[in-house]
C-alpha cells in the first residue's frame, strides 16, 4: 500500500486509498478477454421450470453463452444426491421469486443484460407461502427446532409472578444492502486453475467453497479481496449466483464477471429474516426478576436451515432463576436468510430489552435501576464467572453522559410545542470470540514490517488494527508495518465475522510480534550486542535482509473456565411529533465494554456504524413482500430506506476501555455487533418515554405513532 | 428491453417536429426517472428526444408573473434569488423532494412528467392498471400504505409523486405548453388528472405537445407561507403526506390562503373548500382545525393507507401553523 498518509498512528492505513479511488475493488480487475454475466431470475415462487427457451438470447449479438439446468455445466459436487444448499442450475424447481435459473455470458456488460431480457421461461405454478405469520397459524406447514430448549428453574415461572408482562415483538426482514454490489470475477484456466476476484468475508472460505463444489485441489484456487465495500454478514458465504460464475468461465474457458443488480440484492444474497417472538417476564414487586420466558420464530427457506441465536441473551444477561426458552424456524418460500451485523441477538435484544423496559414500567422503576438491580454476578446459564464485565459502570458513564437525570419515569412528562422528548436505554451482548488463525512476520534491514493473513476486511479497520498491535510490541511506527490480506495464497485465517478479526488475527499478530521480539534478542546476544538493541541494527550487524516467522494461535484452556462477553449500552434520547408521528433520534451515546480498545479511532467508527445501523432497524428499514405474489415491492433505494445523513443526530461512543487477558494477550474483545445490538430497543423504549406508546412491531413509522 | 434511438435537438420548435416523426418517441431532459423506468421495462420509446441543449432555463419576472422554463434544474429554481424572495414555498417544496445530485439534473418540465412510484407500477410481473391497461391494480388490495386516499378509482389508486407541484398548484400556476399552432395555457390544477377510468394517463399534456414553461402570478404569501413533508425518513423518501400552505394575514385575520396536499391523490391535491372556509376568518389553531377537517370530507382509506386519515388533517393544521408563526 503506497501513498500512505497518517497524520497519527490512529488514522485508517486505506484511508488514502479508499476516499482517492485508490482502493480496487473486486469489480474494478480488467482481466485479458473478460466478458460478462447476467443472471436470468425466476419470476414465480414455487413450481417447476416447463420450458426454457434460451435460443433468442444466444443468437443476440456478444453472447458467448447461456447456462441454464439445460445443459448443467459440469460441478462434480453438484452431480451427487442429498445436500441441504441450494444447486444452482441442477434442477428445474423454483423455491423462490428471483431464484437465478440462467446466466447469460456476453463481451460486454449491456449486450448480456440485453441477451437475459430474450431469456423466457414457461412455468408449472404451484402454492406458495412467504408469510412467517400465516405458516404459523398453519398447523400443517413445517415447523423446525432452532436451538435445543433451554430451561432452568420453573418453566414459565413468570406466570405466577407478582408483577408480569407477556408481550409478543415482531421484526420485518432486513436486508444487509452494502452500497457495493456483490458478485465476483472467476478465471477458469487450463489445468483446472482458478482465480476469483471475490466480494467475500472469508478468502479461505470462498475458496474451500469452490475446490469443495468442483472438485479441485483447494491450492488450485487463488481467491483476491483485497478492499470489501461493505458485508454486514452476506459475504460469510459463497452464494449460488458465485457458483454460477465459476461455471461459466470453466465452461467458456474465459473470465467472467458477475455484478448483480440492486434488486438481485434483496433476493439472492440473504436477509435478516422476519421474526415474531414472545417474551414473558415476571418480578417481585421490589424489582427483582423471578421468570423469563423467551420463544421465538424465524424465517428459513423451504431448501436449506437457517439459525442464528435468537433467544441466547435471555439465558445469561439477568439474574435470574427461572429461565425457559424456544427457538424455532419455519420454512417459506422465499431466498435463505443470512446472518446481519448482531446475528439474532440484535433480534433477540429488541424483544428482549424493550419487555425489560415494559416491566420496569409495570414496577414504576427507572429501566436502569431495575436492569442494575437485577444485574448478575456471574453466568447463570454456563454456570461460570465472566472474563470481565464493567457494566454497571457503562450504566453511569452513559446516563450522565445522555442527561438520564432530565428524564421522567411517567411517559409523555416532557412536552415542547408539537414535540414530546423520551429518553430510552438498552444492554447488548455477543460472544467474545476467538478463533485460530496464523500470521506471518516479516522483519526486515530496512526498518519495516510486513504482517501477512489470509483475513479480510470488511471495513472495520483490520489493517489498522493489526498495525497498531504489532506497533506497540515492536517498538514501529505505523508508517512502516504493512498488513497484507485478502489472499488466500497468504497463511490461513478464518472469516472476518462474529466480531473475532481482532481478537483472533490479532492474537497471531501478538504471538509473531513476540517472536520476532525474542528473535531479535538472540540474535543481538550471539553478535555481543546489547539485547535491547534496534532490530535494525541488529540484522545488519548479523547480514541478514530479514528474519521471517509464522505463528499459529488460539484461545488456551482459560476459555472453558471463564464466560466471555461483550456489552454495549446504548442511551437515545427521542423527539417525537405528535401531530405527524415523525420520531426523530437526537441524541445517541453508545458505550462500549469490549475490553482494550487497540484502535480508538476505528473503534468509534465501529460504534457510529452501529448506531446508524440501529436507527435504520428501529426507524425506518422493512423489506416488504407481497405475500400474494412472493415478490418484493420495495427492493431499491428509494423506497427501502437506510438512514441518511439527517437521521443521524452527533453520536457519543464511551468505551470503558479495561483489558481482559482472559480472552486474548491484547486484553480486546471484539465490538462489530455489540455496536448494532440492543440499538432498536433503546429507540423504542425512548418513544414509549415520550409518548407512551409502546410500539413492539418495528420499524417505528409515523403510521404507527399516529395508530 | 429494445433498442432505441438517441436524438438530440437544440430548439422547441425541432423537437416537436422530432417528436411528431416518430410513433413512439420521449423527451428526455434530466432522465432521473425515465431512464429507470426504461430500465425496468415499464416504458420502451423507441426514440428518445433529449433536449437538455434547449434553451428553455430562464427564470424572471416578466410584468407581474415569474416565469420559469421547463428546462429550469430544480437546484436553479430552488436556489434563485428570485424564487426565495417571491416564491419562497416553491424554493422549500423543491428542497424537500429528492436529493442534491438529483435536483442538480432534474429539471421542472421533466418533474411535472414524473411517473408515479407505485411499486406495482415498476413491476412487470405483478398487475398494474397504469402501466398495462386491464391487467388489475396490485395495490388496492395489496400494498398501498403510499397511496391515495383522495379521488382514487377501482383502478388505479397511485399518487403523484412530486412536491414541486404541490407548491405549483397551491401557487396559481399556469402551464404552458407548444404545439405546431403555437402556444396553449393551461391551469396548473388542470394540468394533471385523476385515475379515473384512463389510469394510464397522469396529465393533459396532448402527444404532439411539450411543456416549454410555467407562469406564476406574484403573491402575498412569501411572509408566511410553509411546506411540509411528512415521510418515512428525514430526506430521500416520497411524502407520506405533504402540505403546502400559504397565508396572507392582516392582524391575524387570513386575508388569502392557499392549501395544496401531496401524497393524497393521482394529481397535487389543493384544498380549495379549506381555503374558502379559511378566506376572512382570524388564522387560529380552531380555524385550522375546522379547515383541515373540511379537507377530509370525501378522504377514503385502502388499508394500509388508513393513517393518512389522520395523518393528513394534521399535517394541515400543523403547516397552517407553521406558516403562521413563520412572520
Amino acid at each position: 500500500m503506497e501513498n500512505r498518509i497518517l497524520k497519527d498512528e490512529n488514522d485508517r492505513v486505506d484511508g488514502f486509498l479508499k476516499v482517492t479511488g485508490g482502493a480496487k475493488y473486486f469489480a474494478e480487475y480488467e482481466l485479458p478477454g473478460l466478458t460478462y454475466g447476467v443472471l436470468v431470475t425466476s419470476t414465480i415462487t414455487k413450481g417447476k421450470i416447463t420450458a426454457l427457451d434460451t435460443k433468442a438470447a444466444e443468437k443476440a449479438p456478444g453472447v458467448i453463452a447461456v447456462l441454464s439446468h439445460l445443459n448443467k455445466p459440469s460441478a462434480p459436487a453438484y452431480e451427487q444426491e442429498g445436500g441441504s444448499q441450494m444447486k444452482i442450475f441442477y434442477t428445474d424447481k423454483i423455491f423462490y421469486n428471483g431464484q437465478p435459473i440462467a446466466i447469460v455470458v456476453a463481451n460486454t456488460f449491456e449486450r448480456a443484460t440485453y441477451a437475459a431480457s430474450l431469456v423466457k421461461a414457461t412455468y408449472a405454478k404451484e402454492e406458495f407461502n412467504t408469510n412467517l405469520d400465516k405458516a404459523l397459524k398453519n398447523s400443517k406447514a413445517k415447523k423446525l427446532q432452532g436451538q435445543p430448549d433451554y430451561k432452568r428453574g420453573i418453566e414459565n415461572a413468570y406466570k405466577t409472578a407478582e408483577i408480569k408482562i407477556e408481550q409478543q415483538y415482531i421484526l420485518p426482514i432486513e436486508t444487509h444492502n452494502p452500497m457495493e454490489l456483490h458478485g465476483i470475477i472467476a478465471d477458469w484456466r487450463p489445468a483446472n486453475k482458478v482465480t476469483v476476484y471475490a466480494k467475500t468475508q472469508g478468502v479461505k472460505a470462498t475458496q474451500g467453497t469452490i475446490a469443495n463444489v468442483f472438485k479441485i485441489p483447494i491450492e488450485n484456487i487463488q481467491v483476491n479481496s483485497e478492499f470489501v465495500g461493505g458485508g454486514f454478514g452476506m459475504g460469510l458465504r459463497t452464494w449460488p449466483l458465485e457458483i454460477a460464475t465459476v461455471m461459466a468461465s470453466k465452461h467458456i474457458g474465459k473470465p467472467v464477471k458477475l455484478v448483480i443488480t440492486r434488486m438481485q440484492m434483496f433476493t439472492m444474497v440473504g436477509n435478516r429474516p422476519t421474526a415474531i417472538q414472545k417474551v414473558g417476564l415476571g418480578a417481585t414487586k421490589d424489582g427483582k426478576l423471578t421468570g423469563i420466558t423467551h420463544t421465538a420464530f424465524g424465517e428459513t427457506a423451504s431448501y436449506e436451515n437457517f439459525t442464528e441465536g435468537v433467544v441466547n441473551m435471555a439465558k445469561f444477561m439477568y439474574q435470574c432463576d427461572n429461565v425457559n426458552t424456544s427457538y424455532t424456524i419455519v420454512p417459506v418460500d422465499l431466498g435463505v436468510p443470512i446472518w446481519m451485523r448482531g446475528p439474532g441477538e440484535a433480534t433477540g435484544a429488541f424483544a428482549l430489552e424493550s419487555a425489560i423496559d415494559e416491566l420496569a414500567h409495570e414496577l414504576d422503576m427507572d429501566p436502569l435501576d431495575f436492569r442494575i438491580k437485577n444485574d448478575p454476578e456471574m453466568d447463570q446459564q454456563k454456570n461460570k464467572p465472566f472474563s470481565s464485565k464493567n457494566i454497571k459502570e457503562a450504566y453511569k458513564l452513559g446516563a450522565e453522559k445522555i442527561g438520564w437525570g432530565k428524564r421522567k419515569n411517567k411517559p409523555g412528562s416532557l412536552i415542547e410545542g408539537s414535540w414530546q422528548t423520551g429518553y430510552g436505554v438498552s444492554v447488548g451482548v455477543f460472544n467474545a470470540n476467538r478463533g485460530k488463525a496464523s500470521v506471518k512476520g516479516i522483519l526486515r534491514a530496512d526498518g519495516t514490517l510486513l504482517l501477512q493473513s489470509a483475513t479480510s476486511d470488511i471495513g472495520p479497520g483490520t489493517g489498522t488494527g493489526m498495525g497498531l498491535i504489532a506497533s506497540k510490541l515492536l517498538n514501529i511506527p505505523t508508517s512502516k508495518i504493512t498488513f497484507e490480506l485478502g489472499d488466500s495464497s497468504l497463511p490461513p485465517a478464518p472469516s472476518q465475522g462474529g466480531s473475532a478479526t481482532l481478537s483472533t488475527i490479532g492474537s497471531a499478530v501478538n504471538d509473531v510480534c513476540v517472536a520476532l521480539k525474542s528473535t531479535i534478542a538472540e540474535l543481538a546476544a550471539n553478535s555481543n550486542m546489547d539485547a535491547t538493541s534496534n532490530f535494525v541494527d541488529v540484522l545488519k550487524k548479523n547480514k541478514l535482509p530479514s528474519v521471517e516467522i509464522t505463528k499459529e494461535s488460539q484461545s488456551g484452556k482459560e476459555r472453558d473456565n471463564y464466560s466471555m462477553y461483550s456489552f454495549s449500552i446504548h442511551f437515545v434520547q427521542v423527539k417525537v411529533h405528535s401531530l405527524t408521528g415523525v420520531v426523530k433520534v437526537s441524541k445517541i451515546v453508545s458505550v462500549g465494554d469490549s475490553g482494550k480498545i487497540v484502535s480508538s479511532k476505528t473503534a468509534r467508527s465501529q460504534m457510529v456504524g452501529g448506531a446508524v445501523g440501529g436507527i435504520g432497524m428501529a426507524l425506518t428499514e422493512e423489506a416488504i413482500v407481497d405475500h400474494r405474489y412472493g415478490r418484493y415491492i420495495n427492493n431499491n433505494f428509494a423506497d427501502y430506506h437506510v438512514p441518511v445523513n439527517a437521521d443521524v443526530p452527533e453520536i457519543d461512543v464511551i468505551f470503558i476501555d479495561k483489558p481482559d487477558f482472559l480472552v486474548n494477550p491484547m486484553g480486546a474483545k471484539g465490538m462489530g455487533e455489540i455496536a448494532l445490538i440492543g440499538f432498536s430497543a433503546a429507540v423504542a423504549n425512548a418513544v414509549f418515554n415520550a409518548t407512551g406508546k409502546r410500539i413492539r412491531n418495528l420499524p417505528i413509522t409515523p403510521d404507527k405513532i399516529l395508530a | 428491453m429494445i433498442n432505441f434511438q438517441y436524438l438530440r435537438t437544440t430548439s422547441a420548435k425541432s423537437a416537436l417536429v422530432l417528436l411528431q416523426k416518430g410513433k413512439n418517441s420521449k423527451f428526455l431532459a434530466g432522465g432521473t426517472n425515465l431512464i429507470d423506468l426504461m430500465k425496468r421495462g415499464v416504458t420502451a420509446p423507441e426514440r428518445l428526444i433529449d433536449i437538455n441543449h434547449v434553451p428553455l432555463k430562464q427564470i424572471e419576472l416578466i410584468g407581474t408573473k415569474i416565469h420559469i422554463g421547463a428546462m429550469a434544474t430544480n437546484s436553479a429554481v430552488a436556489d434563485h434569488a428570485l424564487i426565495k424572495e417571491k416564491l419562497p414555498l416553491l424554493s422549500w417544496a423543491l428542497q424537500a423532494g429528492a436529493s442534491a445530485q438529483l435536483r442538480n439534473v432534474a429539471t421542472v418540465g421533466g418533474n411535472m412528467m414524473q411517473r408515479t412510484r407505485c411499486g406495482y407500477f415498476y413491476d412487470t410481473e405483478m398487475p398494474c392498471n397504469k402501466r398495462e391497461a386491464g391487467s388489475g391494480c396490485g395495490a388496492i388490495d395489496g400494498f398501498n400504505r403510499m397511496h391515495a386516499i383522495f379521488g382514487t378509482s377501482e383502478k388505479c389508486i397511485a399518487v403523484h409523486p412530486s412536491d414541486m407541484c404541490i407548491a405549483l398548484v397551491a401557487l396559481d400556476a399556469e402551464v404552458v405548453l407548444l404545439n405546431s399552432k403555437g402556444e396553449r395555457k393551461i391551469l396548473f390544477k388542470d394540468f394533471h388528472r385523476l385515475a379515473g377510468d384512463t389510469p394510464q394517463l397522469d396529465n393533459n399534456l396532448r402527444p404532439d405537445e411539450m411543456i416549454v414553461r410555467v407562469e406564476i402570478p406574484l403573491n402575498n404569501l412569501a411572509k408566511n407561507s410553509y411546506y411540509l413533508k411528512v415521510r418515512d425518513r428525514a430526506s430521500y423518501a416520497f411524502a407520506l403526506v405533504s402540505v403546502a400552505a400559504g397565508l396572507e394575514l392582516l392582524n391575524n385575520k387570513i386575508v388569502n390562503v392557499r392549501l395544496a396536499m401531496g401524497g393524497v391523490a393521482h394529481k397535487p391535491w389543493r384544498l380549495t373548500t379549506a381555503e374558502e372556509f379559511l378566506k376572512g376568518k382570524d388564522a387560529t389553531t380552531e380555524n385550522f382545525e375546522q379547515a383541515a377537517k373540511l379537507s377530509m370530507t370525501d378522504a377514503k382509506g385502502f388499508g394500509e393507507n388508513n393513517f393518512k386519515l389522520k395523518l393528513a388533517p394534521n399535517t394541515i393544521i400543523e403547516a397552517l401553523n407553521l406558516a403562521k408563526s413563520k412572520a
